[in-house]
């Protein structure tokens, strides 16, 4: 069966899990690095035009040999120097890392993209493809002989709370033992589903809303009981929000450029 | 358990903080060490974000700030626990003995790839002797279709001028084709070396129709001062790109090997990179040969001057591969 994630115990017994990337992403990071090499071959074409002046068939064969360098060693260099990452990968958010988590080498590197050759036959990247969705770790052919993954890196971003309650007093957050309960028992796709219903209320109908937040708050009662005579004068979205609150208001992690700014460094290297 | 969560993350974070700028910095300077406080440092950081990443784990609301610590654990993890020992990239020095040391370490794969391109060659060979007809499908070039004879005398009669003004182009287009087939022979050993197989044997195929139908028109020795000075350098570089294949696919089939397939993998990677960098450079020298050297002929430059030019270069090659790079223990070995 294949695995969403890559899950590494290291030596210390720190267990980790990495997210392994699906197919369409890599699609995408791959016609963007196809746009991406397309786009310095026509610059390169460009610029050496003016060797056309002095010799036609100079300027010609630097123009073949060059564009295919770039082609080839484009996904190479990218990689190793960006460590895992061309541009494609970037701008998806994915990452070449070693099966075992531990650093890429050159000799990876190089292997994983010369054997993008097999992996692009018969055309439009089939044999890649098709391994890419049936292998275990989702590996093209070049990835298991470089025994690399590509996993997605994290999207850090800080939900934006503030609009759940803007500056309303919630009672809920008096009782700290409740709220601390209701954190670690909420699972996290229900905390995020319902934070995602209270900023796209507006776009949901008047009657499916009040089924939805219904449901919501009987879940949310049923997994943390509060007082009744705290609860009983809330509506059923009120509750929602108070809980979405508790859940992100003051626990929600920064991004790591808003924590550089918000907070002095104690180490510095 | 972890009571009051958003007290943790607020006392957590110029650490967490810390460890991201030291792994920024030692991702963006890839030969950078740290000093041995600064390690220790590095070391205690790590940890504790590892520590702080099963504390958080219990708190299943909190999945961004545990994809965030799995994240930041597992690039410290990567720098770590990476000790495997980094050679500098000297070229000379890998050219001169790293690339022959491996070619000879993998000698029966390339004794394999040359016998499977005999064989492509003899049956060519044979096909174009029985079977003068099967000519058209055998060799599916339009220059070919016509008679040796008439070939050679249109190129004696164009005295090298047919690449006039394209020298260079063409040279260029023979030497990134060539690597492409080269390439390809090398990755279609993923196919468990039956793609390879195949490339190899109609290399061969090919080659042997050709040779046949210049040998049996009487024109061995054009053919020879054509072929030879270019032959004689990109024929071993394909052979060499087979025999890449071929040591990869012994590597996924591991016979009489137990380790893992990765291992097997892994471990072959590096002698896999040094063929295909030593395919690519004898391939530059094939092409610039073929487009400046091998499209010239008699009157032009005599086919003696040529074939002894190309045995000269296969003389190179051969003691290049068998004796470049041998140390003094290894040879009072032999």
């Amino acid at each position: 069966m294949r695995a969403e994630t890559v899950l590494i115990r290291t030596p210390e017994g720190i267990e980790f899990a990495l997210p392994l990337a699906g197919p369409f992403s890599r699609m995408l990071a791959f016609a963007v690095d196809f746009a991406a090499i397309a786009a310095a071959g026509m610059l390169l074409a460009r610029l050496l035009a003016p060797l056309q002046l002095f010799s036609a068939d100079a300027a010609q064969s630097a123009i073949t040999v060059l564009y295919f360098a770039i082609s080839l060693l484009y996904g190479i260099l990218t990689e190793w120097f960006w460590r895992g990452q061309t541009v494609g990968k970037r701008l998806l958010g994915l990452r070449v890392v070693e099966a075992s988590g531990l650093r890429l080498r050159p000799s990876q590197i190089i292997v994983r993209n010369l054997l993008r050759f097999v992996d692009l036959l018969p055309g439009l990247y089939l044999i890649g493809g098709v391994c890419c969705v049936v292998s275990n770790r989702r590996q093209r052919l070049g990835d298991i002989a470089a025994g690399t993954i590509v996993v997605r890196t994290p999207q850090l971003k800080e939900p934006d709370v503030d609009q759940v309650l803007g500056r309303k007093f919630n009672s809920l957050a008096e009782h700290r033992h409740l709220a601390a309960r209701l954190r670690q028992k909420v699972p996290a796709k229900v905390a995020h589903l319902a934070l995602e219903a209270i900023l796209r209320r507006d776009e949901i109908q008047p009657s499916a809303r009040l089924v939805l937040f219904r449901e919501f708050g009987e879940y949310l009662k049923h997994v943390v009981s509060y007082p009744a005579e705290m609860v009983e004068q809330l509506t059923d979205e009120q509750y929602v929000r108070n809980t979405v609150d508790v859940l992100f208001q003051h626990s929600s992690l920064a991004s790591p450029e808003t924590m550089k700014r918000k907070l002095s460094v104690t180490t510095d290297r | 358990m972890i009571l009051d969560l958003p007290r943790f993350v607020e006392a957590e974070r110029p650490h967490w903080t810390a460890l991201e700028k030291t792994l920024a910095w030692l991702e963006t300077n890839p030969g950078g060490k740290l000093t041995i406080e600064e390690a220790a440092r590095f070391h205690e950081l790590y940890e504790r974000a590892g520590d702080d990443l099963t504390r958080v784990a219990s708190f299943a609301a909190e999945g961004e700030l545990q994809r965030y610590l799995a994240w930041l654990v597992s690039r410290a993890y990567a720098e770590i626990h990476e000790v495997r020992h980094h050679t500098p990239f000297r070229p000379w020095r890998w050219f001169t003995v790293e690339f022959p040391n491996t070619f000879r370490r993998h000698v029966r794969a390339f004794q394999l790839a040359a016998l499977l391109t005999l064989l492509g060659a003899v049956f060519g060979g044979g096909a174009i002797h029985y079977d003068p007809d099967a000519k058209a499908v055998l060799m599916p070039f339009d220059n070919l279709r016509i008679t040796p004879a008439q070939r050679v005398a249109i190129e004696r009669a164009q005295e090298g001028k047919q690449l006039s003004g394209r020298k260079g182009s063409f040279s260029a287009q023979l030497m990134t084709h060539n690597t492409q087939v080269a390439l390809t022979a090398l990755a279609l050993g993923m196919s468990f070396g039956f793609g390879t197989v195949i490339l190899l044997f109609y290399n061969g195929l090919l080659l042997g129709a050709v040779a046949l139908d210049y040998i049996a028109g009487g024109q061995t020795t054009f053919l020879l001062g054509w072929l030879l000075p270019h032959g004689v350098i990109e024929i071993p570089a394909i052979l060499i790109g087979g025999q890449a294949g071929l040591v990869i696919a012994h590597a996924l089939i591991g016979w009489g090997d137990r380790s893992s397939r990765a291992e097997r993998l892994r471990h072959i990677s590096r002698d896999v990179v040094t063929l295909a960098g030593g395919v690519a450079i004898l391939l530059v020298w094939a092409g610039l040969v073929e487009a400046f050297v091998s499209q010239y002929h008699e009157p032009v430059v005599p086919y003696g001057l040529k074939i002894a030019f190309g045995l000269i270069e296969a003389l190179l090659l051969t003691t290049f591969l068998a004796r470049s790079g041998l140390s003094r223990e290894a040879r009072d070995a032999r």
